[in-house]
Protein backbone atom coordinates (compact mmCIF):
# COMPACT_ATOMS: atom_id res chain seq x y z
CA UNK A 1 0.00 0.00 0.00
CA UNK A 2 1.04 3.52 -0.75
CA UNK A 3 1.55 6.66 1.23
CA UNK A 4 -0.50 9.88 1.43
CA UNK A 5 1.58 12.77 1.39
CA UNK A 6 1.74 13.65 5.07
CA UNK A 7 2.65 9.80 5.62
CA UNK A 8 5.53 10.32 3.18
CA UNK A 9 6.52 13.61 5.41
CA UNK A 10 6.65 11.89 8.62
CA UNK A 11 8.58 9.04 7.18
CA UNK A 12 10.92 11.26 5.81
CA UNK A 13 10.89 13.61 8.78
CA UNK A 14 11.24 10.51 11.55
CA UNK A 15 13.54 8.93 9.30
CA UNK A 16 11.94 5.84 8.87
CA UNK A 17 11.09 3.88 5.23
CA UNK A 18 7.26 4.12 6.07
CA UNK A 19 4.52 4.73 8.13
CA UNK A 20 1.09 4.21 8.57
CA UNK A 21 -2.43 5.51 10.01
CA UNK A 22 -1.82 5.37 13.85
CA UNK A 23 1.97 4.89 14.10
CA UNK A 24 3.21 6.60 16.67
CA UNK A 25 6.03 9.17 15.03
CA UNK A 26 8.63 11.78 16.30
CA UNK A 27 9.28 13.63 13.79
CA UNK A 28 11.93 15.98 13.51
CA UNK A 29 10.64 19.46 13.36
CA UNK A 30 11.77 21.58 10.30
CA UNK A 31 9.82 25.03 11.46
CA UNK A 32 8.75 25.99 15.12
CA UNK A 33 6.38 28.69 14.86
CA UNK A 34 5.03 31.44 17.58
CA UNK A 35 3.22 34.68 17.58
CA UNK A 36 2.67 36.87 20.61
CA UNK A 37 2.13 33.54 22.72
CA UNK A 38 5.88 33.28 22.56
CA UNK A 39 5.38 35.00 25.94
CA UNK A 40 3.56 31.44 27.57
CA UNK A 41 6.05 29.24 25.28
CA UNK A 42 8.85 31.24 26.86
CA UNK A 43 7.43 30.51 30.16
CA UNK A 44 7.19 27.33 29.93
CA UNK A 45 10.70 26.22 28.13
CA UNK A 46 11.94 27.88 31.03
CA UNK A 47 9.89 25.63 33.76
CA UNK A 48 11.30 22.59 31.67
CA UNK A 49 14.50 23.32 32.48
CA UNK A 50 14.36 24.23 35.73
CA UNK A 51 16.14 22.00 38.17
CA UNK A 52 17.81 20.02 34.92
CA UNK A 53 21.34 22.61 35.43
CA UNK A 54 21.18 22.42 31.64
CA UNK A 55 21.65 26.07 29.86
CA UNK A 56 17.80 26.67 28.24
CA UNK A 57 18.82 26.91 24.63
CA UNK A 58 16.26 26.21 21.46
CA UNK A 59 17.16 23.22 19.57
CA UNK A 60 18.23 25.37 16.32
CA UNK A 61 17.39 29.06 16.34
CA UNK A 62 17.62 28.98 12.45
CA UNK A 63 14.00 26.65 12.62
CA UNK A 64 12.35 29.38 14.86
CA UNK A 65 10.13 31.77 13.59
CA UNK A 66 8.58 34.68 15.85
CA UNK A 67 5.99 36.89 14.36
CA UNK A 68 3.97 39.66 15.82
CA UNK A 69 0.15 40.11 14.85
CA UNK A 70 -2.38 39.78 17.07
CA UNK A 71 -2.43 42.99 19.01
CA UNK A 72 0.35 45.03 16.68
CA UNK A 73 1.19 47.68 17.62
CA UNK A 74 -0.30 46.83 21.22
CA UNK A 75 -3.29 47.61 22.81
CA UNK A 76 -2.26 47.74 26.42
CA UNK A 77 1.13 47.58 28.73
CA UNK A 78 0.55 43.97 29.23
CA UNK A 79 0.98 43.03 25.49
CA UNK A 80 3.82 45.75 25.24
CA UNK A 81 5.74 43.94 28.16
CA UNK A 82 4.83 40.48 26.53
CA UNK A 83 6.36 41.71 23.20
CA UNK A 84 9.44 43.08 25.36
CA UNK A 85 10.03 39.99 27.00
CA UNK A 86 9.79 37.73 23.91
CA UNK A 87 12.30 40.16 21.75
CA UNK A 88 14.69 40.01 24.33
CA UNK A 89 14.47 36.28 24.10
CA UNK A 90 15.06 36.60 20.36
CA UNK A 91 17.74 38.49 21.08
CA UNK A 92 19.32 36.18 23.61
CA UNK A 93 19.02 33.23 21.41
CA UNK A 94 19.51 34.36 18.09
CA UNK A 95 16.48 33.56 16.24
CA UNK A 96 16.92 35.50 12.99
CA UNK A 97 13.47 34.79 11.60
CA UNK A 98 11.90 36.66 13.87
CA UNK A 99 9.05 39.77 12.15
CA UNK A 100 8.65 42.69 14.43
CA UNK A 101 6.10 45.78 14.18
CA UNK A 102 7.10 47.12 11.39
CA UNK A 103 5.63 48.76 7.84
CA UNK A 104 8.68 46.71 5.91
CA UNK A 105 8.70 43.52 6.86
CA UNK A 106 6.08 43.03 9.82
CA UNK A 107 2.51 40.87 9.31
CA UNK A 108 0.37 37.92 9.78
CA UNK A 109 1.96 34.78 10.61
CA UNK A 110 0.62 33.01 8.11
CA UNK A 111 1.44 35.24 5.46
CA UNK A 112 4.87 36.19 6.73
CA UNK A 113 6.05 32.14 6.63
CA UNK A 114 5.06 31.85 2.49
CA UNK A 115 6.04 35.45 1.70
CA UNK A 116 9.59 34.83 2.52
CA UNK A 117 9.98 31.04 1.60
CA UNK A 118 10.16 29.77 4.98
CA UNK A 119 7.91 27.01 4.32
CA UNK A 120 8.81 24.34 1.78
CA UNK A 121 7.17 21.10 0.28
CA UNK A 122 7.83 18.42 2.62
CA UNK A 123 8.45 20.17 5.72
CA UNK A 124 6.77 19.50 8.86
CA UNK A 125 6.08 23.00 10.61
CA UNK A 126 4.22 23.58 14.43
CA UNK A 127 2.53 26.65 15.17
CA UNK A 128 0.96 27.90 18.61
CA UNK A 129 -1.96 29.04 16.26
CA UNK A 130 -5.06 26.93 15.39
CA UNK A 131 -4.70 28.26 11.74
CA UNK A 132 -1.16 27.33 10.90
CA UNK A 133 -3.16 24.69 8.90
CA UNK A 134 -2.77 27.36 6.51
CA UNK A 135 1.27 26.24 5.51
CA UNK A 136 -0.21 22.81 3.84
CA UNK A 137 -0.66 25.00 0.70
CA UNK A 138 3.00 24.91 0.54
CA UNK A 139 2.60 21.26 0.13
CA UNK A 140 3.48 20.98 3.88
CA UNK A 141 2.66 19.10 6.83
CA UNK A 142 1.50 21.63 8.91
CA UNK A 143 -0.17 22.22 12.40
CA UNK A 144 -1.17 24.04 15.60
CA UNK A 145 0.03 23.02 18.62
CA UNK A 146 -0.36 24.60 22.47
CA UNK A 147 2.38 26.68 23.56
CA UNK A 148 3.88 23.64 26.41
CA UNK A 149 4.51 21.21 23.41
CA UNK A 150 6.30 24.04 21.57
CA UNK A 151 8.43 24.43 24.82
CA UNK A 152 8.90 20.81 24.30
CA UNK A 153 9.67 21.37 20.34
CA UNK A 154 12.56 24.58 21.38
CA UNK A 155 13.82 21.67 23.40
CA UNK A 156 13.89 18.57 21.57
CA UNK A 157 13.61 19.92 17.81
CA UNK A 158 11.11 17.00 17.56
CA UNK A 159 7.37 16.71 18.22
CA UNK A 160 6.73 13.95 20.41
CA UNK A 161 4.59 10.85 20.37
CA UNK A 162 2.82 12.12 16.93
CA UNK A 163 -0.04 9.63 15.96
CA UNK A 164 -0.09 9.25 12.15
CA UNK A 165 -3.50 10.97 11.18
CA UNK A 166 -6.17 9.95 8.65
CA UNK A 167 -6.29 11.28 5.20
CA UNK A 168 -9.53 12.65 3.32
CA UNK A 169 -8.80 13.04 0.30
CA UNK A 170 -10.67 16.18 -1.25
CA UNK A 171 -11.44 16.26 -5.01
CA UNK A 172 -11.83 19.26 -6.71
CA UNK A 173 -13.39 19.91 -10.58
CA UNK A 174 -15.00 22.54 -12.59
CA UNK A 175 -13.91 26.34 -12.95
CA UNK A 176 -15.42 28.57 -10.54
CA UNK A 177 -18.35 31.15 -11.31
CA UNK A 178 -17.82 34.81 -11.52
CA UNK A 179 -18.03 36.39 -8.23
CA UNK A 180 -17.16 32.54 -6.98
CA UNK A 181 -13.74 31.74 -5.36
CA UNK A 182 -11.95 29.18 -3.08
CA UNK A 183 -13.49 30.86 0.13
CA UNK A 184 -16.79 29.99 -1.18
CA UNK A 185 -15.40 26.45 -1.95
CA UNK A 186 -13.63 25.98 1.82
CA UNK A 187 -16.86 27.61 3.31
CA UNK A 188 -18.85 25.10 1.35
CA UNK A 189 -16.81 22.04 2.38
CA UNK A 190 -16.50 22.81 6.14
CA UNK A 191 -20.33 23.11 6.00
CA UNK A 192 -20.65 19.71 4.33
CA UNK A 193 -18.11 17.50 6.61
CA UNK A 194 -19.54 19.66 9.85
CA UNK A 195 -16.78 21.64 12.63
CA UNK A 196 -15.75 18.17 13.47
CA UNK A 197 -15.81 16.19 10.67
CA UNK A 198 -12.42 15.65 9.87
CA UNK A 199 -11.21 16.00 13.77
CA UNK A 200 -7.78 14.33 13.99
CA UNK A 201 -7.67 13.84 10.37
CA UNK A 202 -5.71 15.80 7.41
CA UNK A 203 -7.58 17.15 4.38
CA UNK A 204 -5.53 16.38 1.09
CA UNK A 205 -6.54 18.50 -1.75
CA UNK A 206 -6.48 17.44 -5.37
CA UNK A 207 -8.53 17.95 -8.74
CA UNK A 208 -7.90 20.45 -11.92
CA UNK A 209 -9.37 23.25 -9.91
CA UNK A 210 -6.90 23.24 -7.38
CA UNK A 211 -3.94 22.65 -9.40
CA UNK A 212 -5.32 25.82 -11.18
CA UNK A 213 -5.57 27.81 -7.83
CA UNK A 214 -3.05 30.65 -6.88
CA UNK A 215 -0.98 29.97 -3.89
CA UNK A 216 -3.17 32.74 -2.09
CA UNK A 217 -6.53 30.72 -2.63
CA UNK A 218 -4.99 27.37 -1.20
CA UNK A 219 -3.97 29.30 2.01
CA UNK A 220 -7.50 30.40 2.29
CA UNK A 221 -8.37 26.85 2.21
CA UNK A 222 -5.94 25.11 4.14
CA UNK A 223 -6.51 28.35 6.22
CA UNK A 224 -9.81 26.81 7.60
CA UNK A 225 -9.18 23.39 7.02
CA UNK A 226 -8.96 23.43 10.55
CA UNK A 227 -12.62 24.81 10.94
CA UNK A 228 -13.51 20.91 10.15
CA UNK A 229 -11.18 19.85 12.96
CA UNK A 230 -8.79 18.54 10.68
CA UNK A 231 -4.74 18.14 11.72
CA UNK A 232 -4.24 20.22 8.43
CA UNK A 233 -4.96 20.65 5.03
CA UNK A 234 -2.65 20.06 2.33
CA UNK A 235 -1.81 20.67 -1.01
CA UNK A 236 0.90 18.82 -2.35
CA UNK A 237 3.72 20.63 -3.88
CA UNK A 238 3.09 21.30 -7.78
CA UNK A 239 4.52 23.66 -10.49
CA UNK A 240 2.40 26.71 -8.79
CA UNK A 241 4.09 26.38 -5.37
CA UNK A 242 7.62 26.24 -7.03
CA UNK A 243 6.58 29.54 -9.43
CA UNK A 244 5.29 31.13 -6.34
CA UNK A 245 8.52 30.54 -3.90
CA UNK A 246 10.89 31.49 -6.98
CA UNK A 247 9.25 34.49 -8.28
CA UNK A 248 7.10 35.75 -5.54
CA UNK A 249 9.40 34.58 -2.28
CA UNK A 250 13.04 35.05 -4.27
CA UNK A 251 13.94 31.49 -2.93
CA UNK A 252 16.85 30.14 -5.14
CA UNK A 253 17.86 26.60 -3.18
CA UNK A 254 16.77 23.37 -5.10
CA UNK A 255 13.15 23.02 -3.82
CA UNK A 256 11.88 19.31 -4.00
CA UNK A 257 8.59 17.96 -3.59
CA UNK A 258 6.29 15.15 -2.29
CA UNK A 259 3.67 13.99 -3.79
CA UNK A 260 1.03 11.22 -2.49
CA UNK A 261 1.75 7.77 -4.25
CA UNK A 262 -1.58 6.47 -6.46
CA UNK A 263 -2.19 3.83 -4.45
CA UNK A 264 -2.43 5.77 -1.33
CA UNK A 265 -5.28 4.55 1.44
CA UNK A 266 -7.62 7.22 2.20
CA UNK A 267 -10.81 7.29 5.15
CA UNK A 268 -13.04 8.70 2.47
CA UNK A 269 -13.11 10.71 -0.66
CA UNK A 270 -14.82 13.27 -1.61
CA UNK A 271 -15.62 14.99 -4.96
CA UNK A 272 -16.75 18.81 -5.03
CA UNK A 273 -17.85 20.65 -8.56
CA UNK A 274 -17.48 24.43 -7.89
CA UNK A 275 -18.98 25.23 -11.37
CA UNK A 276 -22.21 24.92 -10.05
CA UNK A 277 -21.20 26.49 -6.52
CA UNK A 278 -22.46 29.92 -5.24
CA UNK A 279 -21.42 32.34 -2.86
CA UNK A 280 -21.40 30.96 0.53
CA UNK A 281 -21.65 32.30 3.89
CA UNK A 282 -20.77 30.83 7.47
CA UNK A 283 -23.47 32.27 10.21
CA UNK A 284 -23.29 32.75 13.49
CA UNK A 285 -22.46 31.17 15.67
CA UNK A 286 -20.36 28.18 14.18
CA UNK A 287 -17.99 28.33 11.26
CA UNK A 288 -20.30 25.00 9.82
CA UNK A 289 -23.76 26.91 10.07
CA UNK A 290 -23.12 27.63 6.43
CA UNK A 291 -25.79 28.64 4.01
CA UNK A 292 -26.01 29.96 0.02
CA UNK A 293 -26.39 33.48 0.08
CA UNK A 294 -29.59 34.00 -0.78
CA UNK A 295 -30.52 32.68 2.42
CA UNK A 296 -29.31 35.69 4.24
CA UNK A 297 -29.32 38.25 1.66
CA UNK A 298 -30.58 41.62 3.10
CA UNK A 299 -29.24 41.29 6.64
CA UNK A 300 -28.27 44.94 7.71
CA UNK A 301 -24.48 44.92 9.03
CA UNK A 302 -22.72 47.81 10.74
CA UNK A 303 -18.72 46.30 10.67
CA UNK A 304 -17.17 44.81 7.29
CA UNK A 305 -13.84 43.78 7.44
CA UNK A 306 -11.77 42.36 4.82
CA UNK A 307 -8.75 41.01 5.99
CA UNK A 308 -6.21 38.44 7.84
CA UNK A 309 -4.57 34.99 7.55
CA UNK A 310 -6.99 33.62 5.18
CA UNK A 311 -8.70 36.61 3.21
CA UNK A 312 -6.29 39.72 3.32
CA UNK A 313 -3.54 38.82 0.19
CA UNK A 314 -3.71 41.24 -2.92
CA UNK A 315 -5.89 39.55 -4.91
CA UNK A 316 -8.44 40.02 -1.95
CA UNK A 317 -7.72 43.62 -1.76
CA UNK A 318 -7.88 44.07 -5.58
CA UNK A 319 -11.39 42.09 -6.19
CA UNK A 320 -12.59 44.62 -3.32
CA UNK A 321 -10.94 47.50 -4.81
CA UNK A 322 -12.62 46.82 -8.04
CA UNK A 323 -16.14 46.24 -6.36
CA UNK A 324 -15.51 48.99 -4.35
CA UNK A 325 -13.98 51.95 -6.94
CA UNK A 326 -16.02 55.24 -7.92
CA UNK A 327 -18.81 53.72 -5.18
CA UNK A 328 -18.73 54.48 -1.38
CA UNK A 329 -19.43 52.74 1.55
CA UNK A 330 -23.22 52.83 2.95
CA UNK A 331 -23.86 54.91 6.02
CA UNK A 332 -24.35 53.42 8.95
CA UNK A 333 -21.95 50.77 7.86
CA UNK A 334 -17.77 50.85 8.71
CA UNK A 335 -15.30 48.90 6.71
CA UNK A 336 -11.75 47.97 8.06
CA UNK A 337 -9.22 46.60 5.80
CA UNK A 338 -6.23 44.32 6.92
CA UNK A 339 -3.68 43.84 4.40
CA UNK A 340 -1.87 40.35 5.59
CA UNK A 341 1.35 41.86 5.79
CA UNK A 342 2.93 45.01 4.90
CA UNK A 343 4.62 43.53 1.54
CA UNK A 344 0.95 43.45 0.53
CA UNK A 345 -0.05 46.71 1.92
CA UNK A 346 2.77 48.27 -0.60
CA UNK A 347 1.88 46.55 -3.22
CA UNK A 348 -2.09 47.23 -2.58
CA UNK A 349 -0.71 51.42 -2.47
CA UNK A 350 1.82 50.79 -5.94
CA UNK A 351 -1.65 49.25 -7.55
CA UNK A 352 -3.77 52.35 -6.55
CA UNK A 353 -6.19 49.42 -4.42
CA UNK A 354 -5.35 51.51 -1.03
CA UNK A 355 -6.26 54.56 -2.87
CA UNK A 356 -9.55 53.14 -4.12
CA UNK A 357 -10.59 51.87 -1.03
CA UNK A 358 -9.80 54.71 1.68
CA UNK A 359 -11.79 56.92 -1.48
CA UNK A 360 -15.02 54.56 -0.95
CA UNK A 361 -14.40 55.38 3.07
CA UNK A 362 -12.69 52.13 4.16
CA UNK A 363 -10.73 52.26 6.53
CA UNK A 364 -7.07 50.79 5.87
CA UNK A 365 -4.88 49.24 9.04
CA UNK A 366 -1.96 47.90 9.43
CA UNK A 367 -1.37 44.73 8.72
CA UNK A 368 -2.28 42.18 11.58
CA UNK A 369 -5.18 39.48 13.31
CA UNK A 370 -7.14 43.24 13.86
CA UNK A 371 -10.62 42.33 15.17
CA UNK A 372 -10.69 38.72 14.41
CA UNK A 373 -10.54 37.50 17.52
CA UNK A 374 -11.02 40.33 19.55
CA UNK A 375 -8.49 41.00 21.24
CA UNK A 376 -7.34 44.26 19.71
CA UNK A 377 -9.32 46.78 17.40
CA UNK A 378 -12.43 46.94 15.88
CA UNK A 379 -14.51 45.47 18.57
CA UNK A 380 -18.40 44.97 17.85
CA UNK A 381 -21.11 47.06 19.90
CA UNK A 382 -23.85 45.61 21.84
CA UNK A 383 -25.82 43.58 19.25
CA UNK A 384 -23.81 44.32 16.13
CA UNK A 385 -23.77 42.44 13.19
CA UNK A 386 -20.43 42.28 11.11
CA UNK A 387 -19.55 40.81 7.46
CA UNK A 388 -15.51 39.54 7.34
CA UNK A 389 -13.45 37.79 5.29
CA UNK A 390 -12.12 36.23 8.36
CA UNK A 391 -12.27 32.90 9.64
CA UNK A 392 -14.08 32.35 12.72
CA UNK A 393 -17.70 33.50 14.01
CA UNK A 394 -18.40 32.14 17.39
CA UNK A 395 -19.81 33.77 20.41
CA UNK A 396 -18.08 36.70 20.94
CA UNK A 397 -15.53 36.16 18.29
CA UNK A 398 -15.21 39.73 17.62
CA UNK A 399 -14.82 41.39 21.15
CA UNK A 400 -18.36 41.17 22.32
CA UNK A 401 -20.33 38.37 23.11
CA UNK A 402 -24.15 40.04 22.15
CA UNK A 403 -22.13 40.97 18.75
CA UNK A 404 -22.53 38.56 15.49
CA UNK A 405 -20.32 37.68 13.01
CA UNK A 406 -20.89 36.72 9.09
CA UNK A 407 -18.33 34.95 7.14
CA UNK A 408 -17.80 35.21 3.52
CA UNK A 409 -15.78 36.03 0.44
CA UNK A 410 -14.20 39.22 -0.11
CA UNK A 411 -15.86 40.18 -3.16
CA UNK A 412 -19.22 39.30 -0.77
CA UNK A 413 -18.38 41.45 1.78
CA UNK A 414 -16.93 44.21 -0.65
CA UNK A 415 -20.49 44.07 -2.67
CA UNK A 416 -22.50 44.67 1.05
CA UNK A 417 -20.24 47.54 2.18
CA UNK A 418 -22.10 49.59 -0.77
CA UNK A 419 -25.30 48.65 0.62
CA UNK A 420 -25.05 48.14 4.25
CA UNK A 421 -26.47 44.43 4.25
CA UNK A 422 -25.71 40.94 2.64
CA UNK A 423 -25.28 41.36 -0.89
CA UNK A 424 -25.02 39.10 -3.83
CA UNK A 425 -21.76 40.52 -5.96
CA UNK A 426 -23.67 38.54 -9.00
CA UNK A 427 -26.25 40.87 -8.83
CA UNK A 428 -24.54 43.93 -8.54
CA UNK B 1 -18.24 10.69 43.41
CA UNK B 2 -17.81 14.14 41.79
CA UNK B 3 -20.82 16.71 40.89
CA UNK B 4 -21.79 18.54 37.23
CA UNK B 5 -21.77 21.98 37.72
CA UNK B 6 -22.34 22.63 33.93
CA UNK B 7 -24.08 20.92 31.39
CA UNK B 8 -22.75 22.33 28.36
CA UNK B 9 -23.98 21.90 24.07
CA UNK B 10 -21.88 20.74 21.39
CA UNK B 11 -19.24 22.80 20.02
CA UNK B 12 -17.68 25.14 23.00
CA UNK B 13 -15.22 26.88 21.47
CA UNK B 14 -11.91 27.86 23.37
CA UNK B 15 -13.01 31.78 22.43
CA UNK B 16 -16.04 30.53 24.92
CA UNK B 17 -13.85 28.40 27.56
CA UNK B 18 -11.45 31.88 27.55
CA UNK B 19 -12.40 34.93 25.55
CA UNK B 20 -9.60 36.23 23.18
CA UNK B 21 -9.29 39.31 24.79
CA UNK B 22 -8.01 38.41 27.77
CA UNK B 23 -5.09 36.34 25.80
CA UNK B 24 -2.08 38.75 26.74
CA UNK B 25 -2.80 37.17 30.27
CA UNK B 26 -0.70 33.67 29.67
CA UNK B 27 0.46 32.54 32.94
CA UNK B 28 -1.17 28.89 34.39
CA UNK B 29 -1.39 31.29 38.20
CA UNK B 30 -3.39 34.32 36.35
CA UNK B 31 -5.54 32.78 34.02
CA UNK B 32 -8.55 30.94 35.56
CA UNK B 33 -10.19 34.36 36.77
CA UNK B 34 -11.75 34.80 33.15
CA UNK B 35 -12.88 31.31 32.98
CA UNK B 36 -15.97 31.22 30.83
CA UNK B 37 -15.91 34.74 31.53
CA UNK B 38 -18.96 35.51 29.27
CA UNK B 39 -21.03 33.23 31.16
CA UNK B 40 -21.26 35.60 34.23
CA UNK B 41 -22.61 33.32 36.44
CA UNK B 42 -20.85 30.60 36.50
CA UNK B 43 -17.52 32.51 36.46
CA UNK B 44 -18.45 33.74 40.08
CA UNK B 45 -19.45 30.72 41.08
CA UNK B 46 -15.66 29.39 39.66
CA UNK B 47 -14.15 32.52 41.28
CA UNK B 48 -16.35 32.11 44.87
CA UNK B 49 -14.71 28.63 44.52
CA UNK B 50 -18.13 27.56 44.86
CA UNK B 51 -17.05 23.97 43.59
CA UNK B 52 -14.77 21.18 45.03
CA UNK B 53 -11.73 20.52 43.14
CA UNK B 54 -12.85 17.17 40.79
CA UNK B 55 -16.43 18.86 39.84
CA UNK B 56 -17.49 17.97 36.48
CA UNK B 57 -17.63 19.90 33.10
CA UNK B 58 -20.42 18.12 30.90
CA UNK B 59 -19.84 18.98 27.22
CA UNK B 60 -21.24 17.29 24.01
CA UNK B 61 -19.47 16.95 20.51
CA UNK B 62 -16.19 18.96 19.69
CA UNK B 63 -15.77 20.35 22.72
CA UNK B 64 -12.42 23.13 22.86
CA UNK B 65 -12.92 23.62 18.48
CA UNK B 66 -11.10 26.35 17.47
CA UNK B 67 -8.30 28.26 18.83
CA UNK B 68 -5.11 26.50 20.41
CA UNK B 69 -4.95 29.06 23.13
CA UNK B 70 -3.56 27.09 26.19
CA UNK B 71 -5.67 29.28 28.29
CA UNK B 72 -8.26 27.52 27.77
CA UNK B 73 -6.97 24.15 29.89
CA UNK B 74 -4.96 26.08 32.42
CA UNK B 75 -8.10 28.30 33.22
CA UNK B 76 -9.99 25.09 34.04
CA UNK B 77 -7.24 23.28 35.99
CA UNK B 78 -6.25 26.36 38.16
CA UNK B 79 -10.17 24.70 39.90
CA UNK B 80 -9.15 21.42 39.33
CA UNK B 81 -12.20 20.39 37.31
CA UNK B 82 -12.72 17.88 35.33
CA UNK B 83 -14.39 17.62 31.60
CA UNK B 84 -16.41 15.23 29.81
CA UNK B 85 -17.16 15.40 26.57
CA UNK B 86 -18.96 13.28 23.49
CA UNK B 87 -15.50 14.12 21.54
CA UNK B 88 -12.89 16.56 22.50
CA UNK B 89 -11.47 18.47 19.57
CA UNK B 90 -7.62 17.96 18.96
CA UNK B 91 -5.90 20.52 19.76
CA UNK B 92 -7.67 21.00 23.18
CA UNK B 93 -7.31 17.63 23.89
CA UNK B 94 -3.90 17.68 23.44
CA UNK B 95 -3.49 21.02 25.49
CA UNK B 96 -5.17 19.08 28.60
CA UNK B 97 -3.13 16.05 28.27
CA UNK B 98 -0.01 18.29 28.56
CA UNK B 99 -0.99 20.15 31.06
CA UNK B 100 -2.72 17.62 33.12
CA UNK B 101 -5.97 18.53 32.93
CA UNK B 102 -8.58 15.52 33.64
CA UNK B 103 -10.44 15.05 30.51
CA UNK B 104 -12.98 11.85 29.62
CA UNK B 105 -14.28 11.14 26.06
CA UNK B 106 -17.32 9.42 26.93
CA UNK B 107 -19.71 9.56 23.63
CA UNK B 108 -22.73 8.32 25.18
CA UNK B 109 -22.66 10.56 27.84
CA UNK B 110 -25.87 11.29 29.72
CA UNK B 111 -26.06 14.23 32.26
CA UNK B 112 -27.54 17.30 34.24
CA UNK B 113 -26.61 19.55 36.30
CA UNK B 114 -26.31 18.65 39.89
CA UNK B 115 -26.04 14.55 38.96
CA UNK B 116 -23.09 12.34 41.13
CA UNK B 117 -20.48 10.92 38.08
CA UNK B 118 -17.96 8.25 38.93
CA UNK B 119 -15.12 8.34 36.63
CA UNK B 120 -13.81 4.73 36.82
CA UNK B 121 -11.25 3.48 34.70
CA UNK B 122 -12.92 2.84 31.30
CA UNK B 123 -16.24 3.67 32.29
CA UNK B 124 -18.87 7.26 33.55
CA UNK B 125 -21.50 6.31 35.91
CA UNK B 126 -24.28 8.06 36.68
CA UNK B 127 -24.99 7.32 40.20
CA UNK B 128 -28.29 9.83 40.17
CA UNK B 129 -29.63 8.05 37.55
CA UNK B 130 -28.24 4.64 37.71
CA UNK B 131 -26.61 4.46 34.03
CA UNK B 132 -23.22 3.51 32.60
CA UNK B 133 -21.16 4.92 29.77
CA UNK B 134 -18.33 3.41 28.11
CA UNK B 135 -15.02 6.04 27.47
CA UNK B 136 -13.46 6.39 24.65
CA UNK B 137 -9.94 5.71 25.54
CA UNK B 138 -7.20 8.28 25.45
CA UNK B 139 -4.50 8.39 22.40
CA UNK B 140 -2.10 5.50 23.46
CA UNK B 141 0.23 7.73 22.02
CA UNK B 142 0.10 10.16 25.03
CA UNK B 143 0.35 7.54 28.22
CA UNK B 144 4.31 8.30 28.41
CA UNK B 145 3.17 12.55 28.87
CA UNK B 146 0.15 11.32 31.48
CA UNK B 147 2.66 8.76 32.95
CA UNK B 148 5.09 11.53 33.60
CA UNK B 149 2.79 13.98 35.22
CA UNK B 150 2.38 16.48 31.91
CA UNK B 151 4.41 17.34 29.43
CA UNK B 152 6.75 19.59 31.04
CA UNK B 153 8.56 16.84 33.44
CA UNK B 154 7.95 14.41 30.07
CA UNK B 155 10.28 16.83 28.45
CA UNK B 156 12.69 17.33 31.27
CA UNK B 157 12.85 14.04 31.51
CA UNK B 158 13.47 13.28 27.93
CA UNK B 159 16.01 15.98 28.03
CA UNK B 160 18.05 14.73 30.46
CA UNK B 161 18.41 11.45 29.23
CA UNK B 162 20.24 12.85 25.92
CA UNK B 163 23.05 14.44 27.89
Amino acid sequence: MGMTVVEKILARAAGLPSVKVGDVVEPKVDLAMSHENAALVINQFHEVYEGTGLTAKVWDPSRVAIIFDHRVPAESPKTATNQKKIRGFVADHGITKFHDIRGDVGGICHQILPEYGYVRPGFVVVGTDSHTTSHGAMGAFSFGIGATEMASVWSLGIAVNIEVPATIKVVVKGEFPPFVGPKDLILHLIGKLTAQGANYKVLEFHGETIRKMSTSGRIAICNMSVEAGATSGIVPGDAETLRYLREEAGVTDPIPCVTPDLDADYVRTVEIDVSTLVPQIACPHMVDNVKPIGDVAGTRIQQIVIGSCTNGRLDDLAAAADILRGKKVAQGTRMLVFPASSKIFAQALDKGYVHDLMKAGAVVMNSGCGPCLGVHEGALGDHEKALSTTNRNFKGRMGNPTGEVYLCSPVVAAASAITGVITDPRKG
Amino acid sequence: MSKVIIKLGNDISTDDIYPGRFMATVLPTETPQFAFFDRTEFNAQLKAKAFAPGSIIVGGENFGCGSSREQACSTLKGYEVAVIAKSISRIFLQNSINLGLQVVICPGIEASEGDDLEITADQVLNKTTGKAYDQVKLPAARKGIMDAGGLIPYTRARLMAKV
